[in-house]
């Protein structure tokens, strides 16, 4: 499938969602949506920087978080219109990624990995300290009644916001995944060492693969102050979005863009259910057992079930393809 | 100059502290290459155990964490017999080992959050609240008991892995487990020994966090990254390393939280570490 037809599939499966979610006709549908489609974004996000290149980030958190606070920041100063507060998230959290890829640039594994939880630390302290923004007193932002365009409730146009997000997102992720940069990628993935000595630019890819990864997490990040109304550092940066975001896509298949899809989809949605009807700390439980049991059980997520699946006529055909 | 020098020396008995908290990841992340994530978060189970002894029985907490040690030792060898069978035997999946040990830490952490609450518990000792005062110095036994075990606790562990066969054979596995196994003893029943050692050491850390400071669940967040960051900045698996660097640490925070406030002292330790990372990753005391 050509990239502008899966743009309009994508396309007009959003505007199928939308549609459906209005018919519903109740609102919490659009919270609860909300919430699943801020993490089909976290989790394709994570997804291009942990999947493809195999550096896996606990910052997630940070970068997040900033782009939440930098829509706090611009607008205690000017109001500007959400999409556009949306990209300058975008915009400092691409800032932050390509700043900790050139930080981090000669960890690997599980180095890498602490250090953006340093990161994460260090981002969280700077806004507990930043009056401007609130500090640890946190910061209020009052959702308007109506959209100003469209007229429809505040809560859909978040939600609408969050689909066109995540359309872009995933359809970033499958253009990446079938193009030359995903190549590379992969290639890191599997033997940075190698793929150096090949003349892959390891360091180049490594460094837009953060800033894009951050980019996208700050995007998703920018609507959240509207979202929730109260904003604290504790809970913008709290480390549940990092094992939820981490979750997803292992729990999916971190090899391709519906690895994340799928994971998000179902822990966010369980989570929302589960949110409502036990309680909610059960549901950073299901996403920890969930985790764990994938994690023992199945290492390629639910993608690498679905291909495992394959029928065996058409597995001993690859195989005898392979053997020639 | 009294509160530097107070500042100082609490620093120095925190850092006693966080060495205890972090032996068990030098041993785990340091020797055996597990990225043990979930470390903190038994630390806080040992704190909750200490508490629901000295809270229904009086027992003192110190006690208490060395009666248990055989089964956060237990604990550790359960723990480290999943995590061989299903990620070392396959092969270098250094991510799902951390994921695997970071579900495990959420685990740990929602399973006390619905059994005990969010509520802050501490426990209540003779030697909570007095101090020795030495002229200006003030001395809290609240911190010097703690560092006092912690380096103890530290001190033994020492003996034990340059004395005994066992020890030896677990600073073996960290350099060459094919030699090891050529020596006659079976690397993975060693490494299963360290990490139940690594677990067990969280007993004791629990208990002495629990008599420095009120705990609640979600503590073990806060201890992440300064665990690592004691490890990596001290060199992986070196003993001295960790205490130094811990102590280090301690000291840092302390005077950060005297002199410029408290809310810049995680900034602090994170940032050494941030730079330690970018300019010498493998630590003072590295290999």
């Amino acid at each position: 499938m050509r990239i502008t037809t899966f743009l309009l599939v994508a396309i007009v499966c959003a505007a199928l969602t939308f549609l459906a979610a209005r018919w519903i006709g109740n609102g919490y549908v659009f919270f609860a949506g909300y919430v699943v489609l801020q993490y089909i974004v976290l989790a394709t996000a994570w997804n291009i920087l942990g999947g493809y290149c195999g550096y896996v980030n606990f910052g997630v958190a940070a970068f997040f978080a900033l782009g939440a606070y930098a829509a706090v920041a611009v607008g205690k100063l000017v109001p500007l219109p959400l999409p556009v507060m949306m990209l300058i998230g975008g915009v400092v959290s691409g800032v932050l990624g390509l700043a900790m890829g050139y930080l981090t640039l000669r960890l690997r594994g599980a180095f890498f990995s602490i250090a953006t939880l340093a990161m994460a630390v260090v981002a969280q302290t700077l806004m507990v300290n930043w009056a401007f923004v609130g500090g640890s007193a946190g910061a209020y932002s009052i959702r308007p009644m109506k959209t100003p365009l469209l007229g429809i409730d505040y809560i859909q146009y978040l939600f609408l916001l969050m689909l066109g997000l995540s359309v872009l997102s995933v359809v970033t992720a499958r253009l990446i995944e079938r193009s030359r940069l995903g190549l590379g990628f992969a290639s890191i993935r599997d033997d940075e060492l190698a793929a150096e000595a090949s003349g892959v630019p390891t360091l180049r890819l490594k460094l837009f693969a953060t800033t894009l990864s951050g980019a996208l997490m700050g995007m998703a990040g920018a609507p959240l102050p509207l979202y929730v109304t109260f904003l604290d550092p504790p809970s913008a940066f709290s480390l549940s979005y990092a094992v939820n975001t981490i979750a997803m896509p292992l729990i999916g298949g971190t090899g391709s863009w519906p690895g994340p899809v799928i994971g998000a989809v179902l822990i966010a949605t369980l989570q929302q259910v589960a949110t409502v009807t036990i309680s909610s700390a059960v549901n950073l439980l299901i996403v920890g057992v969930v985790l764990v049991g994938f994690v023992v059980a199945a290492p390629n997520g639910i993608l690498g079930l679905m291909r495992s699946g394959v029928p065996r006529e058409r597995r001993g055909a690859r195989r005898a393809v392979a053997r020639t | 100059m009294g509160l530097l020098g107070n500042a100082v020396i609490s620093g120095l008995l925190l850092g006693g502290f966080y060495a205890a908290v972090s032996i068990g990841v030098s041993i785990s992340f340091g020797m055996l290459d597990i990225v043990n994530i979930a470390h903190p978060a038994f630390i806080i189970l040992g704190s909750y155990c200490a508490y629901i002894m000295n809270a229904w029985f009086g027992i003192d907490p110190i006690l208490t964490s060395l009666v248990l040690i055989p089964a956060f030792y237990l604990l550790g060898t359960a723990i480290y017999q999943v995590y061989h069978l299903a990620f070392e035997r396959r092969g270098d999946q250094s991510l799902r080992g951390l994921a695997f040990f970071f579900g495990l830490l959420f685990i740990t952490e929602v399973v006390l959050v619905l059994v005990f609450g969010v509520d802050y518990r501490l426990v209540q000792a003779a030697y909570i609240g007095p101090s020795l005062h030495l002229g200006v110095i003030e001395l809290p036994l609240r911190l010097l008991v703690p560092c006092v075990v912690s380096l103890g606790l530290i001190g033994l562990l020492q003996v034990f892995l340059s004395r005994s066969f066992i020890g030896r054979a677990i600073l073996a596995v960290a350099q060459d487990q094919l030699a090891l196994r050529l020596m006659a003893a079976d690397p993975v029943r060693i490494k299963r020994i360290a990490f139940g050692i690594s677990i067990a050491t969280a007993s004791v850390a629990g208990a002495i966090l629990i008599i420095i400071q009120p705990v609640e669940p979600s503590l073990g967040r806060e201890y992440i990254g300064r665990v690592f960051a004691i490890c990596v900045l001290g060199g992986l698996g070196s003993f001295a390393g960790t205490v130094v660097a811990a102590m280090t640490i301690g000291i840092v925070e302390s005077l950060t939280a005297t002199f410029y406030g408290p809310s810049w002292s995680p900034a602090v330790a994170f940032g050494f570490l941030l730079l330690a990372l970018a300019v010498r990753p493998a630590g003072v005391f590295g290999r």
